[in-house]
């Protein structure tokens, strides 16, 4: 019999915690693999977020830091400046990267780190239990805004690629989703270039993976894919919004 | 190494940060310390190190939470305000039990403060400061000097007990220029050994994990448990202080830091005219030294303890003196004595002393003592000597027979409390 799937190197063999149908599982699979395939898993640190991924110490097969919240790019370039020769990447969700470690975000795009970020965008607070995000819709129900988002008291969701596109210093920023297969293929493929960019020395690069929180939303896991394609996709465009090639990064 | 150097504090202080093997530094400007980053700005790449100007406190301190976690020997420094943002960190730095070097170069407070010399950081420098149950190793500098020598002496620390280790210093350390003499070994990088813990290229070896976090509620006492052990090791092994004038003394100042040289130059006008006046400094303020302040109070009945801050230093003397000595306060919270003034308050309470006596004869009898010490007389204090406590034996400290008798002679005489 022939072996065709099997769990990356990158990974640690063990029970994941995550809900059933959240995206955090798909996208550490995608991390991992990336890793594999580009052969630096033995020289890769990664940084864990607080927030639901806050065990991705434990999951990735890696030297990895668990860092306050919202502080995973000033860890991720202290390492990076310590030990060049090292592939930095800081794993972290929306109430993480946009909200309290907005000023870590933007400072470090702006110095160019030369690191990978993986920015899971739920919409929502997962770990502490459904509060509303940075990036939470207009009109989407969290327990902090139990009548949905209203701009009035709110204010409007932000989104982050279009936020760092102008930031020079911001290499490759580019939107993906894992909604479906499809898109989770071109969500790896990003992942592995924001890896390579690293290892060319080529500057700070995001991947922003617009995914589900069924348990939070309150949804099916079906219903939360369908969530991702018809209501963040209209709000969060995919596509790269800087990238090397580019003469001047946006597109 | 022999060499003396004329230089301002905070310079001292960064190169001698640099010579003991400092690759790193990130940290935010704030007056009275901004020498340091800007000479770890040039000086730093210099070394084949790295410099970042951070984008504010919470992230310079949480860059030194990844550098340090790689094995790097690295430092950051600030004032007052930039501490108590870097606190989160500092605490996860402890929880993670990673070593690292920080500065804090007081200024006034609470809130912003002016940039004058203060030492109103006392307790959050010596209790932790952060959240959670942990302790920073403090050294209190009183010269240009030690401002370049103690970098190093933080960094073995550090390193031996993998935790944060700290300079409190006062803008006026920070500004004056003083000769500074290295007196250690200028230390390469390149030559220390792997640590077994540190994070980088794993080839070949198992992943390993930082992180300050257990989530299982017994197992995180248990780490706890065992920080507190260390902790209490520190407290047996690492006290640093010096004493002058102490042998004969009727009063001894208690003072660190920039206070401890206005209390010396007090000590003396005191001496001069004949008073019998001491000067005990802690030089470590965590672990604090305390056994060593019992024991002196044995022999001497009056300490009076001078602070630039509103009786925080105090309270730490108060709880190792445990009642066996009066303890007076002189402080200036916002403001630096001058020696005289300090001297007139010495001669004050010189007099309450000499008023009295009759008490002092009393105490001078043998006694119940609260905290339960070796009968034998203490040793002579050399004239001035910068005194490592040699290893002592952790003492049962017996509270059930408090000084009754002396505090009832003290209420009847009034004036001592
Ligand atoms: C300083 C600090 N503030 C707040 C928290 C509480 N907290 C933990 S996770 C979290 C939100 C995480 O949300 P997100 O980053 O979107 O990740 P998710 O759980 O959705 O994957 C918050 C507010 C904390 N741990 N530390
Ligand atoms: S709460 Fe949401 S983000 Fe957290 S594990 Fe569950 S589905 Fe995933």
């Amino acid at each position: 019999m022939e072996l065709l799937n099997k769990k990356p190197a990158g990974l640690v063999d063990m029970k994941m915690h995550y809900c059933p149908g959240c995206g955090h599982g798909i996208v550490h699979r995608l991390v991992a693999e990336s890793m594999d395939e580009l052969g630096i898993r033995e020289r890769t640190v990664g940084v864990a977020p607080v927030g639901c991924s806050v065990f991705a110490d434990s999951y990735f097969n890696c030297d990895m830091i668990q860092g306050p919240h919202g502080r995973g790019p000033a860890i991720a370039t202290g390492i990076k400046r310590s030990k060049p020769e090292c592939i930095v990447f800081s794993y972290q969700g929306d109430g993480d990267l946009a909200s309290i470690g907005m000023g870590e975000t933007i400072h470090s795009a702006a110095r160019s780190e030369n690191i990978t970020i993986i920015f899971i965008n739920n919409a929502i607070y997962g770990m502490t239990g459904g509060q509303m995000a940075p990036t939470t819709l207009v009109g989407q129900k969290a327990s902090t805004c139990p009548a949905g988002r209203d701009t009035k008291v709110n204010g409007f969701p932000i989104k982050v690629c279009e936020l760092l596109t102008p930031l020079e210093g911001a290499i490759y920023l580019e939107r993906t989703s894992i909604h479906n297969a499809q898109h989770v293929i071109k969500t790896k493929k990003a992942i592995k270039k924001a890896f390579q960019n690293q290892i060319d020395g080529k500057g700070f690069s995001m991947v922003e993976v617009l995914s589900t929180c069924p348990t939070n939303w309150g949804m099916t896991p079906l219903d939360g894919a369908k969530f991702v394609a018809e209501k963040m996709m209209p709000l969060y465009p995919l596509g790269v919004f800087r990238s090397p090639e580019k003469e001047g990064g946006a597109n | 190494m022999g060499e003396k150097i004329l230089m301002k504090g905070n310079e001292a202080m960064a190169e001698g940060a640099v010579r003991a093997g400092c690759r790193f530094f990130s940290g935010y400007p704030i007056t009275p310390q901004n020498e340091v980053p800007e000479y770890m700005s040039w000086r730093l790449p210099e070394v084949g190190g790295a410099f970042i100007q951070a984008e504010s406190e919470v992230a310079a301190i949480n860059m030194i939470y990844g550098a340090a976690a790689t094995g790097i020997r690295s430092m950051t420094s600030s004032s007052s305000p930039g501490i108590s943002l870097k606190q989160e960190g500092i605490s996860y730095c402890a929880g993670a039990d990673l070593p690292f070097f920080f500065a804090n170069v007081v200024r006034g407070g609470p809130g912003l403060g002016n940039i004058a010399a203060s030492q109103g950081d006392y307790h959050q420098s010596v209790r932790g400061g952060g959240h959670g149950d942990y302790r920073t190793i403090v050294l209190a500098p009183n010269s240009v000097d030690e401002m370049g020598n103690f970098p190093m002496k933080c960094f073995e620390l550090a390193e031996k007990y993998r935790m944060p280790a700290m300079i409190l210093a006062d803008g006026i350390l920070g500004q004056m220029m003083e000769p500074v003499e290295f007196k250690f070994e200028t230390v390469d990088p390149k030559s220390r050994k792997e640590k077994g813990w540190e994070l980088g290229v794993a080839s070949g070896r198992g992943k390993r994990i930082v992180k300050s976090y257990d989530l299982r509620e017994n197992e995180l006492e248990k780490i706890n448990f065992i920080r507190m052990k260390k902790y209490q090791e520190i407290e047996a092994r690492e006290v640093l202080y010096e004493t002058r004038n102490c042998q004969d003394a009727d009063l001894v100042i208690v003072a660190y830091g920039t206070s401890s040289r206005i209390a010396s130059a007090a000590m003396k006008m005191a001496r001069d005219k004949g008073l019998k006046v001491g000067l005990f400094r802690p030089i470590t303020l965590w672990p604090f030294p305390s056994r060593e302040l019992a024991k002196m109070a044995e022999k001497v009945k009056n300490f009076l303890v001078v602070e630039m801050s509103m009786g925080q230093f105090v309270q730490d003397v108060r709880l190792a003196i445990n009642g066996q000595a009066v303890v007076d306060l002189y402080a200036r919270p916002a403001g630096i004595p001058a020696s005289e003034e300090v001297f007139a308050e010495i001669e004050k309470v010189y007099k309450k002393i000499k008023k009295a006596g009759p008490v002092k004869k009393a105490a001078a009898t043998p006694r119940p003592r609260s905290v339960q010490a070796p009968v034998k007389k203490s040793k002579p204090a050399a004239k001035k000597t910068a005194t490592k406590s040699k290893t002592p034996k952790a003492r049962p400290v017996k509270r059930s027979t408090p000084n009754v008798k002396r505090v009832k002679a003290a209420k009847k005489k009034g004036g001592r409390k």
